[in-house]
C-alpha cells in the first residue's frame, strides 16, 4: 500500500489563507491504513486548521468529508456536491489522488494535505517499512522475495558491497543489510545457487526516470 | 474578561474505575477544587478519540485533563497507556495549531486517590491561570481582545 505522512499544520494553513471555505477531504484506501489521511485524520486535522483559523483571527470555515477512493473517478463523483460548496480542498489523499481531483475539478484549487511517502507495508503497529520501488521490471524471483533495489541502499544487482557489517548496512545501524536478508532467505529455501547469478546492469528507463509511465490495456478499453 | 477573574474551564475526563471514584472521595473528604473544572466519567481512558480533546479546545475550553488509572493498574491492562500515547502525539499537533500543549494534560490516580486527585487537578488550574485563556476564545474583530463566554462560544 501507498503510505504517507501528514504535513504539518502550519505549513497546511499557509497555502489555505486566502479561502473562505475549505474541505478536507480524506481517502478511505491506503492513507486510512496508514492513519495519515482516513476520516479521524481529516475530523483531526480539519480541527487543528479551525483552531489555526480562529488564533489567527481568520474566519476559514473548515469542511470535513472522506470518500473511498480518490485515485478513482467514480469514488470522486460521490464528492462533487461538498467540492463545489467549498473554495478549495486540501486532499489528504497520496500524491495521486490530489492529482485525481485537481484534474477533475480545474477550477478548484486542490492542495495535498499529505506527503506521499513509499510503497510499504505494516511491519508491526506503527512501523511502516518500504518495500518496493516500482522499478518497472521486477527482480524478486531471483533474490527469494526481498528486494535488492528497493532495500539496499545502493540498489545493486551484485551484492553484497563491503560496507555490510554484521548483517548491517553501512548507512544506517538499524538498517538491515538486503543482501544478507537475501543469502539468509535463499539458502532457507535451497536456492543459494541463484546468488552467483550475475545481473546485467538494469533498465531504468522503465522505473520512474523513463518519464512518467502509462500502462495500456486494449482489451479493457472502451 | 482580566486575569484576575479569570476561572478556568477544564474539561477532565475521569476514568470510571479509577480517577472518577478518586473525585467521589475527594466529594466524601470535602475537599474543594475549582468549579471550573468540570469532570466527564469515561469507562476507560483508553476509550478517548483524540477528536474529544480537539472538540473541546475547538469549542474553547482552556484545558483538557485526562485523569487514569496508575501505570500497570488499568482495569482494562492498558487503556490508560495507549491514552498517554494519544495525549502525547495530539500536543504536538496542538503546538502547531497554536495552543500551548500544556493546556492537556495526562494524570494517574488511583481509586483512593482523593487527595492526590484534588492535588493534581489544583496543579493543572495554576499552569491553565498562568497561560490564560484558550486564545481562540479571543474576539479578533477590533474590539480589543476580550473573551467570549465557554458556554456560548460556537466554533462550527
Amino acid at each position: 500500500m501507498i503510505v504517507a505522512q501528514r504535513k504539518k499544520i502550519p505549513e497546511i494553513f499557509n497555502v489555505i489563507q486566502e479561502h473562505k471555505n475549505v474541505l478536507v477531504l480524506g481517502c478511505g484506501t491506503c492513507v486510512t491504513v496508514c492513519l495519515a489521511g482516513g476520516e479521524r485524520e481529516v475530523s483531526i486535522i480539519s480541527s487543528a486548521l479551525r483552531i489555526a483559523s480562529r488564533k489567527a483571527g481568520k474566519k476559514i470555515k473548515v469542511n470535513e468529508f472522506t470518500i473511498e477512493r480518490q485515485c478513482d473517478n467514480v469514488f470522486i463523483e460521490g464528492a462533487a456536491e461538498e467540492i463545489k460548496k467549498n473554495d478549495a480542498v486540501i486532499s489528504l489523499g497520496c500524491g495521486a489522488g490530489v492529482q485525481a481531483i485537481a484534474e477533475r475539478y480545474p477550477d478548484i484549487p486542490v492542495y495535498a494535505g499529505l506527503n506521499t511517502a513509499f510503497l510499504g507495508i505494516l511491519e508491526s503497529r506503527g512501523v511502516w517499512t518500504e518495500k518496493c520501488m516500482q522499478c518497472g521490471e521486477c527482480v524478486l524471483s531471483d533474490f527469494g522475495g526481498i528486494c535488492p533495489v528497493t532495500r539496499c541502499a545502493k540498489h545493486m544487482l551484485n551484492g553484497p558491497c563491503g560496507g555490510s557489517r554484521e548483517d548491517r548496512c553501512e548507512i544506517r545501524a538499524d538498517q538491515p543489510c538486503a543482501w544478507q536478508l537475501i543469502y539468509k532467505r535463499l539458502k532457507n529455501i535451497n536456492q543459494l545457487h541463484k546468488i552467483a547469478k550475475e545481473h546485467p546492469v538494469k533498465d531504468w528507463s522503465k522505473s520512474i526516470d523513463g518519464g512518467s509511465r502509462t500502462i495500456i490495456r486494449e482489451d479493457h478499453r472502451i | 474578561m482580566n486575569d484576575k477573574v479569570f476561572e478556568p474551564k477544564i474539561i477532565t475526563f475521569c476514568c470510571h474505575f479509577c480517577a472518577y471514584a478518586a473525585a467521589d472521595l475527594a466529594g466524601s473528604m470535602r475537599l474543594q477544587y475549582p468549579s471550573g473544572v468540570r469532570i466527564i466519567r469515561t469507562p476507560c481512558t483508553g476509550r478517548l478519540e483524540v477528536e474529544f480533546y480537539m472538540r473541546a479546545f475547538e469549542n474553547g475550553a482552556d484545558g483538557v485533563l485526562i485523569a487514569g488509572c496508575l501505570e500497570g493498574g488499568c482495569h482494562f491492562i492498558d487503556g490508560n497507556l495507549f491514552a498517554k500515547r494519544r495525549v502525547n502525539s495530539i500536543r504536538t499537533i496542538l503546538e502547531e495549531s497554536g495552543i500551548e500543549k500544556d493546556r492537556l494534560r495526562m494524570i494517574n490516580v488511583s481509586a483512593a486517590g482523593g487527595i492526590s486527585l484534588v492535588e493534581k487537578i489544583n496543579e493543572m488550574v495554576n499552569t491553565i491561570k498562568e497561560l490564560g485563556p484558550n486564545p481562540i476564545r479571543k474576539i479578533i474583530d477590533g474590539s480589543g481582545g476580550e473573551y467570549k463566554e465557554f458556554e456560548t462560544l460556537n466554533s462550527r
